[in-house]
């Protein structure tokens, strides 16, 4: 690769300590850069060789689980699935993700943006909540209908999209991309009945009305989600909702298990249910 | 709490109404030669003779276009406006002054002006 760097490459990392430091501060760490590492790699290798005190979150090594999301050269990524090569610059420049509070070091608080999703309801709502409980069959739904939700479906929650919003920095009433989006998700899911229950929320100060559709939420998001096109399309959904031009549907009908079907020899029964 | 629900549709209408209103604007006004309409310059020449403004201004649909025009561009820029400085993120007590000094701005302005586009079509009519 042309732009594989090659010997030491140089951590500026943020640095706070809530119980020491005024305020934050630089501290920079050289280590060598092997082919194949990535920005978490590189942090490991600090805490392991230089500084065991520098903190940060971080789980699955994969970009799964959502846990490190750090602002890396300017730009909200995660660490796990950013190759220093792919940086381009022998100084690798990390700081905690932006518009949240610093616990420690690389730790943002994150419980905001977990709060602004938990109140919009993102789950499933019906009426039908023994069905739920003990299901007889399973909810209709068509491949086409899977797909007008399906990419919301592969968010993870990292808050990078949140960092990048350049209102959710200046407007604490505006729930931000990630769980607007997520609401989009559930209000496009032809099994949910949730439309007017999360329209209590989106239809007040915390609703979509606020985004400028600067796109730097879907620029940055490391798993592919659109959300900028998520609140587009719920602020349309509002729009005729309000003019009387939209109407929500009625959950999907459970879809019950064929009763005339003889299992063929040659395949086995399913195991047992767990849950 | 439907007010942001509410404000952004009719934000969005007045629009709609802005872009068919002021495509009317520009076709009479800059678009003469192109599309000569003898109804809506029927004295020939510029379209801001005086002779065609007060024979447009006799007519009921042009005073009506522009009141209409008016409260529309009024709600339009000024909900754009009050968006652009509730980003500063003002205190909510504020935020309610703001929104209140915004209204009775508009109101005003309309006021103005609504009364400016009936004297003229009574002018118009001496005329």
């Amino acid at each position: 690769m042309s732009n594989e760097i090659r010997g030491d490459v140089t951590y500026r990392i943020r640095r706070f300590d809530p119980d020491r430091d005024a305020a934050p501060r630089w501290q920079e760490s050289r280590i060598p850069a092997l082919p194949g590492m990535t920005v978490l790699d590189g942090l490991w290798k600090i805490k392991e060789t230089t500084d065991p005190s520098l903190s940060w979150r971080s789980s699955c090594r994969m970009g799964v689980c959502g846990s490190c999301g750090m602002l890396i050269n300017g730009r909200a990524r995660l660490a796990c699935n950013t190759q220093i090569s792919e940086l381009g610059s022998a100084i690798v420049a990390v700081a905690p993700l932006p518009n949240f509070h610093i616990i420690r070091d690389l730790v943002p608080d994150l419980s905001p943006m977990f709060t602004a999703h938990a109140a919009l309801s993102p789950f499933v709502i019906r009426e039908d909540a023994a069905e739920q409980e003990n299901p007889s069959g399973e909810f209709g739904q068509t491949p086409h209908e899977l797909e007008q939700y399906l990419q919301f479906t592969f968010c993870i929650k990292c808050g990078c999209c949140m960092a990048a919003c350049p209102t959710y920095a200046t407007d604490p009433a505006y729930s931000g991309p990630m769980p607007l989006a997520q609401a989009h998700r559930y209000n496009t899911d032809t099994r949910d009945g949730g439309f007017r229950k999360r329209r209590e929320a989106l239809a007040g100060e915390a609703g979509p009305w606020r985004c400028h559709y600067a796109g730097e939420c879907s620029r940055v998001c490391p798993k592919g989600v659109d959300p900028a096109r998520a609140i587009q399309l719920m602020k349309r959904q509002l729009v005729l909702d309000y003019l009387r031009l939209w109407r929500p549907r009625r959950p999907a009908a459970i879809i019950p298990a064929p009763a005339e079907v003889r299992r063929r020899p040659d395949v086995p029964e399913p195991p047992a249910r767990t849950v | 709490m439907m007010r942001d629900q509410k404000l952004w549709t009719w934000h969005v209408v007045a629009g709609l109404v802005v872009l068919v209103f002021l495509g009317l604007h520009m076709t009479i006004m800059h678009l003469d030669e192109v599309i000569p309409a003898a109804s809506l310059n029927p004295q020939g020449g510029h379209p801001i003779d005086w002779a065609n403004v007060a024979a447009r201004g006799k007519t009921l649909f042009f005073p009506i276009t522009y009141v209409v025009l008016l409260g529309a561009a009024l709600f339009h820029g000024l909900y754009g406006f009050r968006n652009i400085l509730f980003e500063l993120n003002p205190p909510g007590a504020l935020k309610r002054v703001l929104g209140w000094l915004l209204a009775l701005a508009g109101l005003g302005l309309f006021a103005i002006g609504t009364w400016a586009a009936i004297a003229a079509h009574r002018v118009a009519l001496l005329a």
